[in-house]
C-alpha cells in the first residue's frame, strides 16, 4: 500500500515537472514550442535601430509620443497641445503663442487621432498631423524637426474628433465634430438641440510645399455626433466618410438617448464635388473667430494670427455631394480599405460589422435607390449599399486596419481581442486577446492605399496587472503582434503614455535620412540673437531688461550681470552657438517663475524672469551638455527698487 | 531498497526540472555569443558617427588638415580618436607637420612604436584642454590645465599669447571646441 502511494506520488510528480516545464513556456510565448524566438523578434541588439517609427497620441497629456517597432522603446515626447516642462515649450516667450485660442491661453488640450502625410496613397513621412478635442485645433508636426510647427483652430466645432485624417495626396487634413452646437455659437436653451444645432466638417488645406493649413470650407451638417472618418482612396479617391451617431440629437443622458435608432449613419462627402464648388465662389463666408498659429524656423518663433471669417457650405446647395449611408449602432470607426472599395462601419453597440461598398454606393446613387432623407440629406438603402458583414465577430467593434494582403483587423473593446477577418468574404480567420479593453490598433502605413504590414500593435484601455502596480493610475499598455502569418502572434507588452487614442506608424528609412541634426546659427534670424560673444549685452527699457547671452561649452556670455532692480521684468535671450548634433544647452535661475530652458544648437530662446527678492542668484545650464558643465554657470545681482546699481555684465574678467 | 527506489525518483525528478531549465540557458548563452561576435568586428563610437551637418569636430578637422598628417597618425596610433570627438569641450593645440619634424630625428618614429603608446598618449594630452577659447580670450589666462594632468604656461609676448613657448599660427572653430594651430610640438615637463 505505502509503496504503491509512493510510486503514485513519484509518477504524478515526474507528470507535474514535465507540464509545468510545458506551462512555462506557453505563458511565457503563447505559442508553445517556439516561444523561445518571440524574444528575437522584438530584440534590437544595442545599437542596432527599429524597423518603424509608431507615433502615438498621448490623448490628455495633450501630446505626441515616438516610439520603434518592434523594441517598444519610447525615443521623444513631441509637445503639441501642452506646456512641456521637459523643453520649456508653451513656457518660452518664442513658443507661448502656439498655445493660442480665441479663448485665450490654453495650457493643456487633449490630443486624439495622428496622421502622416501622403503623396500618390504613400505615406511620404514629412508631417504628421493631430487633433485636438477639448478646444477644437489641428497640429502639423515637420518631422524633419520632430517639433509643432503649426496648430489651426477649428471654428464652429466642439469635441474635434473625426479628425485629423488626410486625403491622399494630403490635398486635405479634415476635421469632423463630434458634438453639434449651435451655429454660429450663441445663447440659447440647450432643450432646443434638435433642428437648431449643427455639426461642422473642415476641410483643411495643405499647401504642398510649405505645409501651411487653412480651412478651405465647412460643411454643416445635421446635429448629429460625426465620430471618426477616414479619407475614400484609389478609386473612391475625392471622397471622405464620417461615422455618425446620436442621430437621435439627444442633449441628454446620450447612453441611453443615443441608442435608440437601430441604425445611424455613416455620412459620404464627396470633397471634390464641393472644392469645385467652393473654387467657383460657391458656399458663405460667415463671421468666425479662430487662431491660426505658425512656428517660424529661421525666427525661432511662433507667432498667433487671429482670423476672423471661415467660409460654409450647406450639403443642400451642392447637390449631390452628401448622402446617408445607414450603418447600425452608432458606429465608432470608419475604415477604408487600402483598394478604397470598402468602407467598414464599427458599430459599436452593434454585434456584427457592416461593410459598405464603394461601387454598390455610386450605383445606388446613380440609381436613386434612397430611403428618404435627413435635412435634405439623401439616405441610400441600406441593402444597396451593403457588401457583407462579418457576424458576431466579437463584443464591441471600434476600429479596423488593413494589412494590403486583404485581411482587416478589428478591435472590440468588451471582448479584448483583435479579430482578423477576411475582406469579401467576410470569414474569420483568427482572434487574439488584448490586455485589456482595447480601443485602436495601428498598423504601419494603415491609413493608406499601401500598408507596410509586418506588425500591428494593439492600444488599450485598461492595464490592471499587466506590469508592476503604480498606485491607482496605471499607463496604459500596449500589445505587439507579429501579423506576418496567418495566425496573429503577440511579441510584446509594452507601456504608453498618457492615453493613446491612436497612432500612425511608418517604415523608419524616409523619416531617418532626413532627419535635422542642428540649427544653422548663421539661418538665426531671431531679433535678440547673440551669434557670438561679441553680440552679447544688456539693455534696459524701463523696467524691462534684455540679456543678449550665448551659451557654448562650458560658459555662459555673459555670466555676471549686476544692475537689475526688484519690479524689472528679466528677458533672457539665450543662443546656443554650438554647432554640434545632440548639444543642447539648458537655462535655469533661481526664482524662475516661468520654466527652465532647453536650446537646440544654432537655436534662440526666452525666459522671463521677475525676481522677488533682492540677492544674488546663480542661473546655471541643467543639460548635462560637457566634462565642465558643473562650471556652466554664472551670477545675477538684483538690487532694491530704488538703487543705483549700474548695468554691467561680463564673462572671464579675472582670470587667476 | 525502498530508498534507493525512492532516491533514484528524486533524482529523475531533478533531471527533469534540470532539463527543463537548461534548454533555456542554453538559447540565451548561444544569442550572446552570436552577438557579442557580430558588434566586436565593428569599429564603433562617436567617432565613427556619419554627420555632414554639425560643424566638423576636432578630429575631422585635423583628418582634413594637409599639415597635420604626423599628428593624425599620432592620434590614431595612441587610438585617442574616440577622446576627440567627445562632447568636450576640446581645445586642440594642433602642431604641424612641421613641427613634428623639427624633433630630434627619430623621435616620432620611436614614439609612433606600440611599445611607446602610452608615452605618446601622454604628449598627445598635453595638447588638449577641456575647454573652448579664442586666441585672443587665452591672453587673460597665465596656465592652462592639461587633459594629461599638466599644466603648460602662457605667456604674453608682442600681444599674442604663447603657450608653452608655441606660437598659433592659425585657429579653427570645431563642433565640440576649437583647434589653434601651433609651430611647436608642446613636451610635458618632466617630474
Amino acid at each position: 500500500m505505502k509503496k504503491r502511494l509512493t510510486s503514485t506520488i513519484a509518477i504524478a510528480m515526474i507528470f507535474a515537472a514535465f507540464t509545468s516545464c510545458n506551462n512555462s513556456g506557453k505563458t511565457n510565448g503563447q505559442s508553445g514550442a517556439l516561444s523561445s524566438n518571440v524574444a528575437e523578434k522584438v530584440y534590437v541588439a544595442p545599437g542596432e535601430y527599429d524597423e518603424f517609427y509608431a507615433f502615438i497620441s498621448g490623448g490628455y497629456s495633450g501630446n505626441l509620443t515616438v516610439y520603434g517597432l518592434p523594441s517598444g522603446r519610447m525615443f521623444k515626447e513631441i509637445p503639441v497641445f501642452s506646456q512641456f516642462p521637459t523643453s520649456g515649450y508653451g513656457y518660452s516667450e518664442e513658443t507661448k503663442p502656439m498655445l493660442n485660442t480665441s479663448h485665450g491661453f490654453i495650457p493643456w488640450g487633449d490630443s486624439h487621432h495622428p496622421d502622416i502625410s501622403q503623396t500618390a496613397g504613400e505615406i511620404d513621412g514629412r508631417f504628421i498631423f493631430i487633433n485636438e478635442n477639448n478646444t477644437p485645433r489641428i497640429a502639423k508636426i515637420d518631422l524633419k524637426t520632430f517639433e509643432t510647427t503649426e496648430i489651426i483652430e477649428v471654428p464652429n466645432s466642439a469635441g474635434n474628433h473625426s479628425s485629423s485624417f488626410v486625403t491622399e495626396n494630403t490635398e486635405y487634413v479634415v476635421a469632423g465634430t463630434r458634438f453639434s452646437v449651435p451655429i454660429p455659437q450663441r445663447d440659447m436653451p440647450i432643450k432646443e438641440y434638435k433642428g437648431n444645432f449643427q455639426g461642422a466638417l473642415s476641410f483643411i488645406s495643405v499647401a504642398p510645399e510649405t505645409g501651411n493649413m487653412d480651412i478651405k470650407f465647412q460643411v454643416l451638417m445635421p446635429g448629429f455626433n460625426y465620430d471618426l472618418s477616414h479619407p475614400g482612396r484609389g478609386k473612391s479617391h475625392g471622397w471622405f466618410f464620417f461615422t455618425t451617431y446620436n442621430t437621435e440629437e439627444a442633449s441628454t443622458l446620450l447612453e441611453v438617448n443615443a441608442s435608440q435608432n437601430d441604425k445611424d449613419f455613416i455620412a459620404a462627402v464627396n470633397w471634390k464635388k464641393i472644392e469645385e464648388y467652393v473654387n467657383n465662389g460657391g458656399g458663405t463666408m460667415m463671421p468666425a473667430d479662430y487662431a491660426h498659429n505658425v512656428y517660424d524656423e529661421h525666427t525661432h518663433t511662433a507667432t498667433s494670427t487671429m482670423k476672423k471669417e471661415v467660409r460654409v457650405v450647406n450639403p443642400s446647395e451642392v447637390p449631390g455631394a452628401v448622402y446617408f449611408l445607414p450603418t447600425p449602432k452608432s458606429p465608432h470607426g470608419c475604415d477604408v480599405d487600402p483598394s478604397g472599395e470598402y468602407i467598414v462601419g464599427n458599430g459599436k453597440l452593434s454585434a456584427n460589422l457592416t461593410v459598405h461598398s464603394f461601387t454598390k454606393m455610386l450605383a445606388a446613387i446613380e440609381g436613386e435607390k434612397f430611403d428618404g432623407e435627413a435635412y435634405g440629406i439623401p439616405i441610400l438603402k441600406f441593402e444597396d449599399v451593403l457588401a457583407g458583414s462579418v457576424e458576431q465577430p466579437g463584443l464591441g467593434p471600434l476600429h479596423t486596419e488593413f494589412d494590403g494582403k486583404g485581411n482587416a483587423y478589428t478591435t472590440f473593446f468588451i471582448s479584448s481581442e483583435v479579430v482578423k477577418w477576411k475582406l469579401g468574404t467576410w470569414e474569420v480567420i483568427d482572434r487574439k486577446p488584448t490586455y485589456y479593453s482595447v480601443g485602436h490598433l495601428t498598423i504601419p502605413g494603415g491609413n493608406s492605399g499601401k500598408p507596410q504590414g509586418k506588425y500591428m500593435f494593439a492600444m488599450n484601455k485598461i492595464t490592471k496587472d499587466r506590469y508592476l502596480p503604480t498606485g491607482p493610475e496605471m499607463e496604459h499598455s500596449a500589445q505587439l503582434y507579429d501579423i506576418s502569418g496567418d495566425k496573429m502572434e503577440l511579441l510584446l507588452d509594452f507601456p504608453t503614455h498618457g492615453e493613446p487614442h491612436y497612432a500612425a506608424a511608418m517604415r523608419a528609412d524616409l523619416i531617418k535620412e532626413r532627419s535635422q541634426k542642428i540649427y544653422d546659427l548663421e539661418d538665426n534670424k531671431h531679433p535678440y540673437a547673440a551669434k557670438s560673444d561679441d553680440d552679447t549685452k544688456v539693455v534696459r527699457k524701463g523696467n524691462e531688461v534684455h540679456i543678449y547671452m550665448t551659451t557654448i561649452r562650458s560658459h555662459f556670455s555673459p555670466d555676471n550681470i549686476e544692475g537689475i532692480k526688484l519690479g524689472d521684468k528679466v528677458y533672457f535671450h539665450v543662443t546656443n552657438l554650438e554647432q554640434d548634433f545632440d548639444v543642447p544647452h539648458g537655462f535655469a535661475v533661481l526664482g524662475q517663475n516661468t520654466s527652465e530652458l532647453l536650446i537646440m544648437p544654432g537655436q534662440t530662446k526666452t525666459s522671463v524672469w521677475e525676481p522677488t527678492k533682492v540677492g544674488v542668484w546663480p542661473f546655471y545650464c541643467t543639460d548635462f551638455c560637457s566634462a565642465l558643465h558643473q562650471e556652466m554657470q554664472g551670477y545675477i545681482r538684483v538690487s532694491a527698487a530704488n538703487a543705483n546699481t549700474p548695468l554691467i555684465w561680463s564673462m572671464g574678467e579675472d582670470i587667476e | 531498497m525502498k530508498t534507493l527506489k525512492q532516491i533514484f525518483i528524486c533524482v529523475f525528478c531533478l533531471l527533469a526540472f534540470a532539463a527543463c531549465k537548461n534548454e533555456t540557458k542554453d538559447a540565451s548563452t548561444n544569442s550572446e555569443v552570436t552577438e557579442a561576435e557580430t558588434t566586436a568586428n565593428k569599429k564603433t563610437g562617436q567617432a565613427f558617427i556619419t554627420d555632414d551637418e554639425s560643424t566638423p569636430t576636432v578630429l575631422s578637422i585635423a583628418i582634413g588638415s594637409p599639415d597635420h598628417t604626423t599628428l593624425v597618425a599620432a592620434v590614431q596610433a595612441a587610438s585617442l580618436e574616440n577622446a576627440l570627438v567627445n562632447a568636450g569641450p576640446l581645445m586642440v593645440f594642433a602642431p604641424t607637420n612641421d613641427a613634428f619634424a623639427a624633433l630630434p630625428e627619430g623621435t616620432v618614429e620611436n614614439l609612433l612604436k606600440p611599445e611607446n603608446k602610452d608615452a605618446l598618449a601622454n604628449i598627445l594630452k598635453y595638447h588638449v584642454t577641456p575647454g573652448n577659447y579664442s586666441k585672443d580670450f587665452l591672453k587673460k589666462f597665465k596656465k592652462l590645465g592639461q587633459a594629461n594632468n599638466q599644466y603648460v604656461k602662457i605667456d604674453v609676448v608682442d600681444g599674442e599669447p604663447m603657450i608653452g613657448g608655441a606660437k598659433i599660427l592659425g585657429s579653427v572653430k570645431a563642433g565640440n571646441g576649437i583647434v589653434h594651430v601651433i609651430d611647436k610640438v608642446l613636451l610635458p615637463p618632466t617630474e
